[in-house]
């Protein structure tokens, strides 16, 4: 059975689904079969590839410095090798 | 930072600094994430990530290892932040509208509806080594803080700090496909961003 026809603009929609891997096989097939023919969204998906790749490094926000020199101090104060052990 | 290490509970209550260090640096981005979702300052939830350590250092010596560390003291988090705010819970997620300008397509009288117009299709963008110029993660960076907070939450949870979709679901309240649609179009408009800062 031939994949049905589908348009970009319907495509570029499902491509986290693609992405995923929750779409059923035959609109995987319909979106590969599109891909094959068609340059700009290929390059749509590639963009969105690059762009999660990209996150996977992204600047995030972190604890502040102090906070982690208090949570440190924190462990520091209370641990000890019995500390946090049940006897 | 998200495989565990299997000597990471009996090293904690050993007292082993390298090993709390690391655990508070690696999962506490993702949990100011999380606790962000609950609150309206970035202040706040660093208090609510702080509590939430603490809580962990009194809860430690009770700590059974049923279940693995990080869930716990993500689920110590999700109880911090829920006595300090809330989520948004509208269940109705942004599902209106594409997330691509209608007007790059063809119109429906046209023999090829819906499909890129020649002078609005996407091209190829420049070999990685531009992506990974410092221009472009600024631009990422900037993207990512003007996102609306549950698609930031979702994209920076699942793409950033590589937690599963269930994780993503349950810390945030969010259903599999409404998850699924917060990070379509929160990566829909990181494209773009990065798209229009391309030369």
């Amino acid at each position: 059975m031939t994949p049905r026809d589908i348009a970009c603009n319907e495509l570029v929609e499902l491509l986290t689904e693609y992405l995923e891997g929750t779409l059923p096989p035959d609109e995987v097939a319909a979106i590969d079969e599109h891909l094959r023919g068609c340059d700009g969204c290929q390059a749509y998906l590639d963009q969105l590839r690059a762009t999660i790749g990209l996150l996977g490094s992204a600047p995030v926000a972190t604890l502040s410095e102090q906070a982690y020199e208090e949570l440190l101090a924190a462990f520091g104060r209370d641990a000890g090798p019995d500390t946090y052990t049940q006897s | 930072m998200l495989v565990e290490d299997p000597d990471l509970v009996a090293r904690l209550r050993a007292g082993d600094q390298v090993a709390f260090a690391a655990v508070v640096r690696g999962w506490s981005p993702a949990m100011l994430r999380v606790a962000r979702a609950h609150v309206r300052t970035d202040a706040t939830a660093e208090e609510i990530v702080q509590e939430a350590w603490m809580g962990v250092l009194r809860a430690l010596p009770g700590f059974e290892g049923r279940a693995m560390l990080r869930t716990w003291v993500f689920r110590i988090l999700v109880n911090t932040a829920r006595r300090r705010g809330r989520l948004d819970a509208r269940t109705h997620v942004e599902l209106e509208g594409p997330t691509v300008d209608p007007d790059r397509f063809r119109g429906e009288d046209d023999p090829y509806p819906g499909h890129w117009r020649d002078d609005a299709a996407p091209t190829a963008w420049e070999p990685e080594s531009a992506l990974l110029a410092a221009e472009f993660r600024a631009v990422l960076g900037r993207a990512l803080a003007q996102l609306p907070e549950r698609q930031r939450a979702v994209v920076e949870l699942r793409d950033v700090h590589g937690l599963e979709p269930s994780e993503v679901c349950e810390l945030l309240e969010l259903t599999l496909g409404n998850q699924r649609v917060l990070l379509h179009r929160g990566r829909a408009r990181l494209r773009e961003a990065l798209a229009e800062a391309m030369p």
